[in-house]
């Protein structure tokens, strides 16, 4: 029974930086633009977000610059595709490439101003961003440690995608966004603004994705700065969009179950599974999903109409 | 719209620009110092070859630097003598051909590779560029003429980190992030050299190994180094590049042993020591014998009294006794008394005759047997100590 629970905690904390990137995703693609800068994105956001933290030690505006950094870069990708009306899937992937090379070398600079060491945060802010079980709750037997026992960030994240939920579904400022994304030219024509619509939601999704990278390099490696802390998580988030059907609800499952994924290798060593094929499983999966969803050719599972495609009042 | 696409492309097209003058600006490399015995030929240029950027501090490629920055300060070479080709993937035979041929054009006479997978594209280029010498570390291949390969027991280290977990734990469970699995002989000697030294002090506990199959991976290291944590481990050793496992121990309030620096300033309160090596020791000698002519192709595989193997120091983290106990083992490696791989072991201190079992009961080396072979040792260690759980 331990064995299960610190494996499903161990998912928990493996999923949770997907679930920031395929919540930011969702955001994105929800309004029409497939951001494949996703990649990009998290690592601009693991790199301001830390620097943040190492030189403030605050982990608010730590947080805040982390946003702020994701948001950044999906602002570059927001005016190449909306305004200048760049090719989605190329300017995506320029920004996966620009934030990984940017956060890299910056990164080594900082580990070189460091004396050539690691850098780490500060035992206050570590502390603070430390697994540490809810008072009371945290002490149920079992569900206390699965469920109430993680840092701050996890929850975070898990409140960011249920708010992502209730907006696109329950507000008019959600539909208003669906609208975007499924008829940009029908929305524009019932009055809504759609380069507005696309920018906001653009950027949002970008300082979602920033955050999940400041998951990676604030809390989840003990507060001290790895090169290569992101390391395709990115990629993974993306395949997570396609699986959880563009519903942030249905991503946190979907997270629990890619986090499985990456630690199920290390903790059940009877299964004798070869590394390989644990690696390959999101994609499979992805893929399987993927064809099922075409063959049930279901409205609400697919992605929005609209995504990909520029909007240009003028080619109506 | 139009103009302002045009006036935004240019914009964007400044800011590149800049931030391409930017990055040129910074130069890793340090000024050498002035003073040296050797007469410096100004021509003579050294190539080297890294798997990565040795800025990332504390890992693989860092410890082959600092190596190259003491052969530099040992023979005085000016850093125009020296070429570094930093993130050369060693998977990539393109890439790898590209970076040797760039530090032939750049004029270098000898060429360090420091990853594994360098091997075949460096002996190929060896045969295409006699003039050249090729050294490898880490794999087993060289030629008659201009290439050798460069390697070191560190196993004798990890025999004697060894000694530190097994006196430190108390669950008498012990983890170890291997980047490799059973078929690659050096993780899997390293483990059991590592398992050997535990049991020295601790027979009935037991190692249990995790494999990453990645030399590079905090994501995956952070992870295994986890599920050993969970199992109960209460010392994390390792065999891979990052500082994951040793922060992860640090975490859980148990401790750890690292590898290739001190990794203490990393996990102040929970390392206990790390094997490490000093490739200047290598470099500075393969080094002066080429610039002299004197250059041979004979293999070089270090050790503890070369200076190339060795251990960081022990942290205040270690058990009372862990001192003594490393210092008593380490003399007999040193005299050549105990060479690991071989019938013998050290039980209460002393060294008897025992059986060199693998964890399936087979005997590698009858008790009082003869040592491995050096081939066996680098390529053929395929089975894990009988205290190992893997």
């Amino acid at each position: 029974m331990n064995g299960i629970i610190n494996l499903l905690t161990a998912a928990i904390r493996a999923g949770i930086p997907l679930l920031f990137g395929t919540t930011g995703e969702i955001i994105t693609e929800k309004s029409g633009n497939m951001n494949l800068g996703v990649e990009g994105m998290m690592w601009l956001g693991a790199f301001f977000g830390f620097y943040a933290g190492l030189h403030t030690d605050s982990l608010i505006l730590a947080l805040l610059c982390a946003f702020a950094a994701g948001l950044g870069g999906a602002l570059i990708y927001a005016v190449l595709t909306v305004s200048l009306r760049a090719n989605q899937t190329v300017a995506g992937l320029a920004l996966t490439i620009f934030g990984t090379a940017f956060a890299n070398f910056f990164g080594l600079r900082m580990i070189a101003d460091n004396g050539g060491f690691l850098p780490k945060l500060s035992p206050r802010l570590t502390g603070i961003l430390a697994d540490k079980p809810i008072p009371l709750l945290g002490k149920i037997p079992y569900i206390g440690k699965l469920l109430f026992s993680h840092n701050i960030l996890v929850y975070l994240g898990i409140g960011i995608a249920v708010l992502a939920f209730l907006y696109m579904n329950k507000t008019r400022a959600g539909l208003r966004m669906r609208a975007v994304g499924e008829a940009p030219a029908t929305a524009d024509a019932a009055g809504i603004n759609v380069t507005l619509t696309k920018y906001i939601h653009i950027l949002l999704g970008g300082g979602v994705c920033g955050l999940g990278g400041a998951y990676l390099s604030l809390a989840f490696f003990g507060g001290q700065w790895q090169n290569a802390c992101v390391d395709g998580q990115g990629w993974i988030a993306v395949a997570l969009v396609i699986f959880a059907n563009w519903n942030p609800v249905k991503a946190i499952l979907g997270t629990l179950l890619f986090g499985m994924f990456e630690v199920i290798r290390f903790r059940v060593d009877w299964l004798n599974i070869p590394p390989a094929f644990c690696d390959m499983l999101p994609y499979v999966i992805t893929t399987l999903i993927l064809v099922i969803a075409s063959i049930r050719r279901s409205r609400e599972r697919r992605q929005p109409q609209g995504c990909g495609n520029n909007y240009f009042r003028e080619d109506r | 719209m139009k103009k302002h696409t045009k006036l935004l492309a240019a914009l964007l097209a400044l800011t590149l620009v800049f931030a391409f003058t930017a990055c040129s600006k910074t130069e890793t490399g340090t000024e050498t110092g002035t003073g040296s015995e050797t007469a410096v030929d100004p021509n003579f240029k050294v190539g080297v070859i890294h798997i990565s950027d040795p800025a990332e501090g504390a890992g693989y490629t860092y410890a082959h630097d600092q190596g190259i920055v003491a052969m530099q300060e040992a023979l005085g070479l000016s850093d125009e003598q020296v070429v570094r080709k930093i993130n050369i993937d060693d998977t990539d035979v393109q890439a790898t051909k590209i970076a040797i041929e760039e530090c032939i054009d750049e004029g270098c006479s000898l060429i360090f590779g420091t990853s594994f997978n360098y091997m075949n594209t460096m002996e190929e280029m060896a045969a295409q560029y006699p003039d050249v010498i090729f050294s490898h570390g880490t794999g087993y291949k060289s030629n008659d003429s201009n290439m050798n390969n460069y390697f070191g027991r560190i196993y004798q280290a990890r025999y004697l980190t060894g000694i530190a977990a097994g006196l430190k734990t108390q669950s008498g469970k012990i983890g170890y992030v291997a980047a490799m699995g059973i078929d690659n002989a050096e993780v899997t000697g390293g483990i059991n050299a590592f398992a050997m030294g535990v049991a020295s002090v601790n027979p009935d506990a037991k190692i249990y190994v995790e494999v990453t199959n990645s030399w590079f991976s905090p994501d995956l290291e952070k992870k295994a180094a986890e599920a050993l944590l969970d199992k109960g481990c209460d010392v994390l050793a390792q065999h891979c590049d990052t500082t994951a496992p040793q922060v992860a121990a640090e975490e859980r309030g148990v401790w750890g042993v690292g590898y290739n620096s001190d990794m203490t300033k990393d996990a102040p309160k929970a390392h206990l020591v790390a094997p490490v090596w000093n490739w200047g020791v290598y470099y500075t000698k393969a080094t002066k014998a080429a610039m002299e002519g004197n250059w041979t192709n004979e293999n070089y595989f270090g050790d503890m009294n070369d200076g190339l193997i060795d251990l960081s120091p022990l942290s205040e983290n270690c058990a009372e006794g862990t001192q003594e106990a490393i210092e008593a083992a380490k003399a007999m490696i040193l005299s050549g008394e105990y060479k690991v791989f071989e019938g013998k072991a050290i039980v209460d201190g002393e060294l008897v005759d025992k059986d060199l079992k693998d964890n399936k009961g087979n005997v590698i080396v009858p008790a009082g047997g003869e040592v491995l072979d050096d081939a066996t040792i680098t390529g053929a260690i395929n089975w894990y100590y009988e205290s190992v759980v893997a």
